[in-house]
Parts: C-alpha cells; structure tokens; sequence
C-alpha cells in the first residue's frame, strides 16, 4: 500500500464498526442519487407484479400491498458512492410475502426488479428472501418521497443502494443471471458493501 | 436502456502535472495515468487517500478533459467543500510534483460518444462532465452536435471561465450578472432552454438535485420525452 503525502484522515479513531470498508457516516443527510429525471406516480394507478418462474404471477394494486402484513426494516444503508446512512427507519412489506403468494417454482434463482421508469437490477433470490428485502412506502413514518423512490422502492439493505430500486414496480423470477441498469454499466454483479463489490472485477 | 463504456481497470498512480484554480472554491488536476486507460466524456474516476495508519477515503470526481488516444492524462475538477475530507486535502496540499491513487473510468449510462446531438445542462461544478463534452465537439469539430447551457450563481463562479464560452454555449447567471449582461439573474427558465433545442437530442442534466429535477420539469414542459434524458445529480461528497 502506498501512502498519500500529507494525509491522515480525519476522526477515524472512533470509525463505527458498522461502517463498511471505504464508506462514511453521511449523518442525517440523505443524498438522492438517480440516472433519470424523478416520475410522479400516482398510487390511484401504481401497481406491483411477480412474475417469470412462479405458479400464480400476481400484480397487487396500492390498496391490496397494503392489505399485506406490514413489515419494517430499521439499520444502515450503504450507497456506492461511499456514503453510508445509518438507524434508518422503513415500512412497507416483506419480499418474502409477496414471493409466498406467488409461489416461485424450483427452478428460480435469480430475480430482475423492474421499474416504473424502466430501471432494472438484479439480484440472487437468495438476496431477497428471509427476511432480507421489502417493498416500503414509507421513511420515518412518513410516506416515501418521489426523490427517494416514492411511492414505493425496493430495500435490500445488506447490498449497495443501487439495488433497492426505486419506483419499483415488479420482480421477474428467472433462472439465470440478468444483469440490470447499472451491472451493465460497470458496476459489481451483486453489490456487497462488506466485500466492496463496487465495479466489475472487485 | 444501457450503453456499455469501458469499464474501471485497477486501482493505478498517476502523478500530478498541474494544479489549475478554476474559481476560488474550484481547481483542476491534470494527471499523468501510469497506464494509459480509454474513457469516454461524461465518466469519472475515484481518487483514493492513504493514510500512515491505513485509513482511506475515496471520492468520485468527473472527468473535464475531453477523451484523447491514447489516453494518457486526464483532467479532474474538484469542488472544495466545506468540510470535505477528500476535496479539502486536494485544494490545500495537493501540488504538481504528487501522486494520486485512482480508479476509473466508472459509469456507461451518462456519456457521449461524440455523434448523436446533445443537449447539456449545467449546474455549478456539475458542468464538469459536461465540459468534457464540449471539449470532445470542439475537437472533433461537430460543434452542431452540442448546446450547452450553464447556470452558475456569480461571474466568479463560472467554471472554465476563459474556455467555455462560444456560439454553442450559454450562461445564465442566478444571483448575479456581468455589467450589462442581456439577461436578468435568476433561475433557469423554459426560454433559457428553448433555444437550446435540437431536433433528436438526448438531454445530459448534472447539477445538484434540485437542479437537477428543476431542469427535467423544464424539457418536460418543452416536450422533451423523459427516456432521452439522462440525469448526474451530485449529493454531497465530503
């Protein structure tokens, strides 16, 4: 390792063992980093689907998700860039609810989100099941903003926050490997904080 | 909807050329890259610090100098911000003669390849991609190709200043004006745009997010479809 002249970095001593390698404390920021100009959905017309290797594809309106049993995640996420955000607060609903309603077939591995924009990322099933990922619509209690995804987005916390997309609007099961928006633009296949799986190759 | 560039090599050393003030708060980076990489305007790369101790910090920064071949130096822009650990360590110590760890090129989604017309908007230091589209027109002489429209707050705040200004470019000043200047200072407005408009031109908006969506209003009021728009928002990046 070489060493950069004249720096030595700041507060490190107390670094919080929660923060990945190469990532910081962002604080109460929350920095809004997106590819494509922010849509208004309206919930009247929002709908979310599970479809590709399952039994029953099923597309849920914004009353019927929320008739699901609610679900919560509260911890740290982690973005790319470097920045991390952390006691974080979301609600909406468990991926594991909405796949158990849809019944994936053996033969899925991987899943695609997709958005109402058009964005895409993948991800392993593996990466969205047990308790792990969520469809939230809302931030601290409040509804989610456009910004940040509202009405609804993906939340896979444990993955850099390119993979919880925004605006969701459905996960295609597969049984293969799919890359997304930005897996084909240069960055990591999975997305691992812990591991700094930021671009192809790491 | 993806455009795959190249893609970010190892982490390399690249020797500091020169340290170019841009404003009082901007300076440039010419760098020496140890392996000549290929990139396209539009991508950026990330520099990494090191401490004795081992402790890093990493930001991202946009690439200003327009792609050559081979591309053996690049040209970084960097904001310094109030705090910024990265961007405050480059302004403060960094002079010609240094090494820099960085990694690059990142980022397929926001780039131009130099032959489909563009429409680039500006905001503050979010014209540094954007200028590395210019400079990339200018050179290969399609000019016709770009409309470029920069808003910064203050004549002292313009980046790139001397260089930027030409039939293919407009400022639009938000707080304040050179003396007699033809427009009043203030937000960007849908006029400011409209005569930027080119027939089949994808929109380029880097800025900060309220730039950022101000702007994608503005061409969706102008007609503009949202999947010819590609968008840079530039959180904080201490």
């Amino acid at each position: 390792m070489s060493f950069t002249r004249g720096f030595r970095g700041r507060g490190h001593t107390e670094r919080n063992p929660g923060l990945p390698p190469g990532q910081y404390d962002v604080g109460s920021d929350w920095p809004v980093l997106t590819a494509e100009a922010t849509p208004q959905l309206a919930t009247s017309s929002w709908t979310f689907a599970v479809e590709g290797l399952v039994r029953r594809p099923v597309t849920w309106s914004w009353e019927e998700i929320h008739a699901l049993p609610a679900a919560s995640y509260a911890g740290a996420i982690h973005c790319v860039t470097t920045w991390s955000k952390f006691g974080v607060h979301f609600s909406g609903v468990s991926v594991d609810t909405l796949l158990a309603a849809a019944e994936p077939l053996e033969s899925a591995t991987y899943v695609v989100a997709w958005s109402h924009t058009g964005y895409t990322t993948n991800l392993p099933l593996a990466d969205v099941t047990g308790d792990k990922a969520w469809v939230v619509w809302e931030y601290e209690g409040r509804p989610l903003e456009a910004g940040h995804g509202g009405p609804a987005r993906l939340l896979v916390p444990h993955l850099y926050f390119w993979k919880s997309a925004k605006w969701v609007a459905g996960l295609r099961l597969l049984d293969h490997d799919e890359p997304g928006f930005w897996e084909v633009n240069g960055y990591h296949d999975r997305g691992d904080p812990w591991l700094e799986q930021r671009y192809q190759g790491d | 909807m993806g455009t795959s560039g190249p893609g970010p090599g190892p982490w390399q050393t690249a020797r500091v050329e020169e340290v170019i003030e841009e404003t009082r708060t901007a300076k440039s980076f010419r760098l020496r890259l140890a392996t000549a990489t290929p990139y396209l305007a539009g991508q950026y790369f990330v520099v990494r610090l090191t401490a004795p101790d081992g402790y890093t910090a990493s930001r991202s920064y946009s690439v200003a100098s327009a792609p050559e071949e081979p591309a053996s130096s690049i040209e970084i822009t960097v904001e310094r911000l109030q705090d910024g650990e990265v961007s405050s360590y480059l302004h403060d110590v960094v002079v010609a003669g240094d090494r820099l760890e960085l990694r690059g090129p990142i980022g397929g989604w926001f780039v131009w390849r130099g032959d489909t017309p563009a429409l680039l908007v500006g905001g503050g230091s979010g014209v540094v991609p954007l200028m590395s589209m210019l400079r990339l027109a200018r050179r290969l002489g399609r000019s016709e190709l770009v409309r470029l429209v920069v808003s910064a707050r203050r004549p002292g705040e313009l980046y790139y200043a001397k260089e930027l200004p030409g039939p293919e470019t407009s400022v639009v000043y938000t707080r304040e004006t050179p003396a007699e200047w033809p427009r009043l200072a203030g937000r960007l407005t849908e006029d400011d745009l409209r005569g930027a408009m080119l027939p089949q031109a994808t929109a380029y908006v880097c800025g900060s997010s309220g730039f950022a969506d101000h702007v994608t209003d503005l061409l969706d009021k102008l007609g503009f479809a949202s999947d010819k728009i590609r968008v840079e928002r530039f959180g904080p990046s201490a």
